[in-house]
């Protein structure tokens, strides 16, 4: 079973990096693009064929080590 | 002064730090692999150096905060032990809740390798007791992802409590908006945990010990800490 964890910075965080892609676009002639925000995607596959015990234990991976909740927020599902 | 300096793979400041701690200790400190799941008897400060451990993978001090020494750090830290993290080692104890608070990349998005100016925000502590309060002091800084930030709550705190340690500031002593060129909240440099045995801090006061390195400005840092323990 496959967990895929989204990890984006919290709203209200900096996000320079999506600033600065914001910016190329905009060169590149794409108007109209109000907000870019930069994150990342962590898959995981796991043993487990649970799937609510499987999405637990992505979570908690989450919590402890795949997004430091100071800066970012996460939302996992299983794909 | 029994001082150990904490190696993990991809950490390149551990000699420059090992040079600042001998000259103002007259002691060699040993040099601790992130692997050994304990510390050596009667260590009085460990330092968490700077460089790119592990990579910087995931977020910079993301992989090092979980390795096993980093228990026994965090168990000298609750002893009161003292603790030092610079540039990568900050970004370390910040990941390991050992401070709060995290490094984000710097806002410019550019990797900053200059001196900065930061003033020494007080000297009742293990760490700057050899300064000046107020004191204005050169560091050199190296890094890519300095951006101090934490909830306006946290920094409440940290202000309310004197546990910002250092501020970048201008040549004026100011701590201008400009002046932190990383984007720091509050132009915070470094800060202190609650009981101010736990310093971490982006610039490189080991850098600055030597008139051959261009300048003493760190110099009394060490000295400080040789003379707490």
């Amino acid at each position: 079973m496959k967990a895929r964890v989204t990890v984006m910075p919290k709203s209200g965080v900096l996000d320079p990096e999506g600033r600065a892609i914001a910016h190329a676009l905009g060169s590149l002639g794409f108007g109209g693009v109000e907000d870019v925000r930069a994150g990342k995607v962590i898959e995981v596959t796991l043993a487990e064929t649970d799937p609510a015990k499987a999405k637990a234990a992505a979570e908690e991976m989450a919590r402890k080590l795949l997004a430091n909740s100071v800066i970012e927020s996460f939302r996992v599902e299983l794909v | 002064m029994k001082a150990g300096i904490v190696v993990f793979p991809g950490t390149n400041r551990e000699r420059d730090m090992a040079i600042a701690l001998e000259r103002a200790t007259g002691a060699k400190p040993a040099m601790l692999w992130h692997r050994d799941a304990e510390l050596p008897a009667g260590l009085d400060l460990v330092v968490l150096p700077g460089g790119f451990s592990h990579g910087d993978y995931l977020r910079t001090g993301a992989m090092a905060a979980h390795s096993p020494i980093m228990r026994a750090v965090a168990a000298h830290a609750g002893r009161g032990g003292l603790t030092l993290g610079v540039c990568n080692g900050f970004q370390i104890l910040c990941e390991a809740g050992l401070l709060p608070g995290a490094l984000l990349r710097n806002a410019t998005l550019r990797f900053l390798s200059m001196d900065c100016l930061m003033r020494v925000e007080r000297t009742d502590t293990a760490f700057t007791a050899h300064y000046q309060r107020g004191q204005v002091i050169r560091a050199p800084m190296a890094h890519g992802d300095g951006n101090y930030v934490a909830d306006e709550g946290v920094l409440d705190r940290l202000e309310g409590e004197g546990l910002v340690a250092f501020r970048y500031v201008n040549a004026r002593g100011e701590a201008a908006r400009e002046a932190a060129l990383n984007g720091a909240a509050r132009n915070i440099a470094g800060i202190f945990s609650g009981n101010r045995r736990i310093l971490g801090l982006m610039p490189h006061p080991e850098d600055l010990v030597d008139p051959l390195m261009g300048g003493t400005d760190g110099l009394p840092l060490f000295e400080s800490l040789a003379a707490a323990a």
